[in-house]
């Protein structure tokens, strides 16, 4: 058990109501459920292929199905309701009930890391939200995968991609991390 | 039963819908749905999320060899190496993941905790979705195609085998977060903070 100094976990004896677990639980909690995904249906787990079938599914209201069909990219991952869309929807569900019985769930417009730095305007952090979503789903389908696919069930079938994805994502997101968190009057 | 079941099947979906839910309550409950420790991560100050991967990784990848070596999975979903897309693509997921403060999957959990920046970013998140799409034709001929290596694993490619691998991997990780869980705890109550 972690000597923790973060949110301390509290004592209900239901684990589904503490705050948080040890990151080490919760970690062997998701290589277990890599396992189990591969054994029964056969699949890695992943997230950015379907949210960029969900972009799909929001240019068609705009374009008329026919114009995405027709793309060179949509014509392969095909916008259509089916498992990993329920995959998608039920993590939302399962995050849901578990900041409701944690008691974590609240409403946050500015985080405080962001908020140390940037200030307390939602506005400001809207835009860098959006920004860094554009951003993230691009980079995650240029390089085939995000966090899901690549770096955990690519890295754990060893894969060479998921490896290399871990290793720049990683060290991209620190240089990211120094520029963007340089205190401007004290820098270090 | 038998397995693998279809992903089309109603027994896919209910197969969906569990595995997400379980998905959804780990991230949460790791505490990688949150904003501050994700960009702690990138500002090493908090490494919780290196804790929540290396152990799903060792955990998941020597479970998964163990099958592989018994037999009862078909076989990998090993992605391909096309080295530029991937390296490019890695590089701009890494300043994505820090400006938004969440990836994908966190992402979405985090718009279910209450995070209404997330829903912004997933908002945003489509939009690179779309954009993606529509230069998906000149990207498919310009950089998807240089460096391509097709799928590769680290045992092919170093000639080391499996079982050595997660050895390695394990003992590395076992030293890494005992060296981790020392140093917090004789710094005290710095680092890491709610």
């Amino acid at each position: 058990m972690e000597q923790s100094t973060t949110a301390p976990l509290s004592e209900n004896p239901n684990p589904l109501c503490r705050r948080a677990w040890s990151p080490y639980v919760a970690g062997a909690g998701i290589g277990i459920l890599s396992i189990l995904v591969f054994l029964v249906v056969n699949k890695p787990l992943g997230m950015s292929t379907e949210i960029s079938k969900l972009s799909g599914w929001a240019t068609a209201i705009f374009t008329g199905s026919e114009a995405v069909s027709e793309n060179a990219y949509w014509s392969q991952k095909k916008p259509a309701f089916g498992y990993s869309t329920v995959f998608l929807l039920a993590t939302f569900a399962g995050a849901m009930l578990s900041a409701k019985l944690g008691g974590t769930f609240r409403w946050e417009k500015v985080p405080g890391v962001w908020r140390e730095r940037f200030g307390p305007s939602a506005g400001k952090r809207m835009v860098g939200a959006f920004l860094g979503g554009v951003i993230i789903l691009f980079g995650a389908r240029l390089a085939g995968g995000c966090t899901s696919g690549h770096g955990i069930s690519g890295t754990l079938q060893l894969a060479l991609s998921g490896w290399i994805f871990f290793a720049v994502m990683f060290l991209s997101g620190i240089a990211t991390a120094k520029l963007m968190f340089r205190n401007p009057s004290n820098p270090n | 039963m038998n397995l693998p079941i279809p992903t089309s099947s109603i027994g896919g979906l209910l197969c969906a819908a569990v595995f997400g839910l379980i998905f959804g309550v780990l991230l949460q409950k790791a505490r990688v749905a949150e904003y501050d420790v994700i960009v702690n991560f990138f500002r090493l100050r908090d490494m919780t999320v290196l804790k929540v991967m290396l152990t799903a990784i060792v955990v998941g990848g020597i479970g998964v060899a163990l099958m592989m070596t018994a037999g009862w999975l078909e076989g990998y979903h090993i992605k391909g190496t096309k080295l530029l897309g991937l390296v490019l693509g890695s590089a701009l997921f890494g300043v994505g993941m820090v400006l938004y403060g969440y990836c994908p999957g966190t992402g979405v959990a985090a718009i279910a905790t209450g995070s209404l920046h997330a829903l912004v970013g997933f908002a945003g998140m489509l939009v690179g979705g779309i954009a993606y799409a529509f230069s998906y034709s000149w990207i498919d001929a310009n950089i998807l195609g240089v460096g391509d290596y097709g799928k590769v694993r680290l045992t092919e490619l170093t000639g080391i085998p499996e079982f050595a691998w997660w050895a390695l991997l394990a003992l590395g990780a076992a030293a890494c977060f005992t060296w981790l869980e020392r140093s917090a705890r004789s710094v005290g109550s710095t680092g890491h903070q709610g």
